[in-house]
């Protein structure tokens, strides 16, 4: 059983759980995930560590409530415990070696991105970060991004905050204003990182992505995590979850992520119930 | 006494074929007590045991058979355990039919004697055995790490703790058990089985750490600098292979491992569990194995209308037990022999559609002695197919070998080991499927056990 130290809200439908698991806190790097399960019953979901802290032993663990795990979760509370967290799972980001680079976030993303910028920039490696929101309310961690870039660039869909458009409509400004990147990260929704790819693209510049797909052991047993890469199938939970961005078949992730739509809109509507709507 | 002549087994009671297709009750029922000491009446206690070479691990069969005659249930349990720790498992789960039963003097005209389902009914009835206790002074307290828990780390384990080691099992999931609990089904071995022989085994003092994926957590060297003398590895065969063919990144593919994990460990067909699993109404299961014939039967206890298993070859070189093939049929499942799947067809949404098949031939047996097929040239066909479940088969997990550079694999991923499964590391055996890719649950179990035997004589030299 994991304890959860501490549990707040950073809006209204992302949750911050810093729990107990000092031998993952000890061992995981920048990239990696855990996959946790809450209780008996619970399906076992990944998510990746933000931070750890190792004077308590803790991995921080930022979730949005999608679905009927991560609600469930979003609505623990300090003092309560996490059945299973097994990790560090997947290859670590491989960060060295570069000169300038761009971390992206969007939404949730900025949150799983935020360990990257932050071992860079501890490298003194100039580092700017593109992170992107809906709108105003759900802007996450920017005073802590703020700390680890030299240039944080916040976007709204709506504009309501900061820069008006996508996440893409800024890197593509800061490429072309001269800005050398030699590698961006790019984290969040598909949609999103497929955009990220289309458009550094054109000017060959590295693009890393952390790939989401379903899985359920995150050791290589079952295949549901399963991606084309460069043509081949890799599992995203071993071989991964970072792949190169302009390799990767997006449209097959995507699909293949919608594949549970209909059971998770049922298993929603229930947790929704439970826990007096999240959305 | 007097022997029982009969030609023919014992039958073994089953549930009903029409009834068991719509629930995830144990299949094969046991024998009664009564048919048990019929049925050990056919054993003419041979002198040369021939039954016993037939078995990986050597059950005294004759032995335990004669003091169940004697109305000693808990005296032939002790007699089996001696060598065999799962004899409930076993007894369910066994190839019998190409082991100790193959072998036994009264199969030469007629049937052989039922081994596997007196082993099956001794384990199941007769009460906790009394502790053996070895231990000795010079080994207790050192400790040995083993990795993964399936048959042949608990039996490794076992074994050790018996000799008076403090043993430590890592595994992966948040279920110890290895295929026995995410693979093999409720209906053809309880979890509750596997638990109970779980339970015994932390009893005896063997611990178990879950969640611990080795490789990932911890490097073996790590394990060794945190006092560990010696390393078991046991993590199984579990990468799952898909057949390269278009289509099968489509939605609604799952490999047998997928499938089973999401029925079996996470149990998705208890509503009170979450885990879902799509499945509509016409399934394929591609393989002729017992993971193709276990990915068949679970469909259909989802009240799936068709499930049918797609093979390459003919029904004589299927792999699978012929028990497991002849439920199968009773249940309700086609057979579709002779044809392989050339191409999943889906939809704009990624969803299968259909599936294009062709027929194939048996031409010249190959090195394993089965007849190659070969296809038969514009021979394909499409049938419409909401899933396709790909047993094809599975090769050992990379994981933890490729981060460990002295660990020797051969080409195919498999530990490389000698004769008392030491590998080429100092201080590190491995056994089981890890070795072998898959085989079997006694097999694995035989390998942990020379493995434990191995382990204790290297640490009392050192
Ligand atoms: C390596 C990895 C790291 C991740 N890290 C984080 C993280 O740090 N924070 C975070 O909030 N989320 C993260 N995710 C996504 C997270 O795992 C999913 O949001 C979660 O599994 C949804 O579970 P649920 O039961 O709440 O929702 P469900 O009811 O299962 O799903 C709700 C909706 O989300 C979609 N979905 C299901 N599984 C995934 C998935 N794995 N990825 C994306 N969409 C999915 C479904 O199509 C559905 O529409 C990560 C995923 C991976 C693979
Ligand atoms: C569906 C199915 C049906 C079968 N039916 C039969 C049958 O009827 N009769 C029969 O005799 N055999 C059967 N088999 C084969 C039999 O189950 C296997 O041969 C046997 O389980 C192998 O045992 P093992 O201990 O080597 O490995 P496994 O049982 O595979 O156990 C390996 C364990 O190691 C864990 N692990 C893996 N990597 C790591 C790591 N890095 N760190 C920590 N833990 C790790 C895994 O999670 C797993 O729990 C079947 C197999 C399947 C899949
Ligand atoms: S362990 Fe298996 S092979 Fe050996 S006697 Fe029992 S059933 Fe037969
Ligand atoms: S060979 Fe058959 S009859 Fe002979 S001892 Fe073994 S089980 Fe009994
Ligand atoms: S999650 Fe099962 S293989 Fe990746």
């Amino acid at each position: 059983m994991y304890k959860i130290l501490e549990k707040r809200s950073l809006n209204e439908n992302t949750a911050l759980l810093k729990v107990k698991a000092p031998d993952i806190a000890n061992k995981i790097l920048p990239g990696q995930f855990v996959i946790i399960r809450i209780d008996e019953f619970g399906e076992r979901i990944p998510l990746t560590v933000a931070e750890t802290d190792n004077t308590v032993g803790s991995i921080t663990l930022i979730a949005q409530m999608i679905g009927f795990t991560t609600i469930k979760l979003g609505n623990m509370e300090t003092g309560d415990y996490i059945s299973d967290v097994i990790g560090p799972l997947g290859h670590p980001t491989q960060l060295d070696g570069y000169n300038r680079a761009c971390v992206i976030g969007g939404g949730v993303g900025a949150a799983i991105a935020y360990p990257q910028a932050k071992y860079l920039y501890s490298k003194r490696v100039p580092v700017d970060i593109i992170a992107g929101f809906r709108n105003r309310d759900i802007v996450i961690l920017e005073k802590e991004m703020k700390n680890v870039s030299d240039n944080l660039y916040i976007t709204t869909d709506d504009g309501s905050y900061c820069e008006k458009g996508f996440v893409t409509d800024r890197l593509i400004k800061n490429i072309k204003d001269g800005k050398n990147y030699d590698v961006v990260l790019a984290i969040g929704p598909l949609m999103m990182m497929r955009a990220v790819a289309n458009a550094t693209r054109p000017y060959g510049i590295k693009t890393i992505v952390s790939l989401n797909s379903i899985m359920i052991d995150g050791t290589g047993m079952c295949g549901s995590c399963r991606v084309t890469v460069g043509g081949e199938m890799k599992f995203a939970c071993v071989d991964g979850p970072d792949f190169d961005a302009h390799e990767v078949d997006f449209e097959s992730l995507i699909r293949r992520n919608n594949a549970y739509r209909k059971q998770e809109l049922e298993k929603l509507d229930h947790a929704c119930r439970l826990y007096g709507g999240n959305r | 006494m007097m022997a029982n002549m009969s030609l023919l087994k014992n039958e073994m009671p089953h549930q009903d074929a029409e009834i068991r297709r719509n629930n995830w009750e144990e299949v094969a029922l046991g024998y009664s007590y009564e048919t048990a000491i019929d049925e050990a009446k056919r054993c003419l206690n041979c002198k040369h045991k021939p039954c016993v070479e037939g078995c990986p691990v050597s059950v005294d069969i004759p032995g335990f058979i004669s003091k169940l005659l004697e109305d000693d249930l808990d005296g032939a349990n002790e007699i089996i355990k001696r060598t065999n720790t799962l004899p409930a498992v076993c007894g369910r789960v066994c190839p019998q039919e190409i082991q100790c039963e193959a072998k036994c003097v009264r199969g030469i005209k007629g049937e052989p004697v039922a081994i596997g389902r007196l082993e099956r009914f001794v384990a199941d009835n007769a009460g906790e055995p009394s502790k053996v206790n070895t231990i000795s002074e010079e080994t207790f307290k050192k400790r040995v790490a083993v990795i993964g828990s399936g048959p042949a780390g608990l039996t490794c384990a076992g074994s050790l703790s018996n000799m008076g080691y403090d043993v430590t099992i890592f595994e992966a999931l948040h279920t110890p058990g290895g295929v026995l609990v995410y693979g093999i089904p409720e209906f053809r071995l309880p979890k509750s089985i596997v638990k109970k022989e779980i339970d015994l085994l932390i009893e005896s003092g063997v611990n178990i750490e879950l969640n611990k994926v080795i490789g990932r957590i911890k490097t073996l060297d790590e394990l060794f600098s945190e006092g560990y003398a010696a390393i078991f590895i046991s993590t199984g065969a579990g990468l799952p292979q898909f057949m390269g063919i278009e289509g099968e990144d489509a939605v609604g593919v799952y490999s047998a491992n997928e499938f089973l994990t999401r029925v079996n460990l996470m149990k998705a067909y208890d509503e009170r569990y979450i885990t879902p699993v799509n499945i509509g109404n016409r399934v394929a299961v591609i393989g002729g194995g017992n993971v193709a014939m276990d990915s068949a039967r679970c469909a259909k206890r989802f009240g799936v209308d068709e499930v049918m298993i797609i093979y390459r070859r003919s029904e004589d070189e299927m792999p699978a037990r012929k028990e497991e093939i002849e439920h199968a049929k009773e249940e309700g499942i086609k057979f579709l022999v002779l044809t392989n799947p050339t191409k999943i067809i889906t939809d704009t949404n990624g969803l299968i559609t259909s599936i294009e098949c062709v027929r194939m031939e048996l031409g010249e047996a190959d090195d394993s002695g089965r007849r190659r097929p070969h296809v038969v040239k514009g021979s394909e066909f499409t049938m419409k197919m909401d899933n396709v479940i790909m047993a094809i088969g599975t090769s050992p997990n990379p994981l933890l070998s490729e981060i460990t550079p002295g660990l020797d694999v051969d080409r195919r991923g498999c530990i490389v080991t000698e004769e008392n499964m030491r590998t080429s590391m100092e201080g590190v055996w491995a056994g089981g499927d890890a070795v072998t890719g898959s085989a079997t649950v006694i097999l694995a179990m035989g390998a942990g056990r020379t493995a434990a035997t191995d382990i204790d004589r290297y640490l009392r030299l050192k």
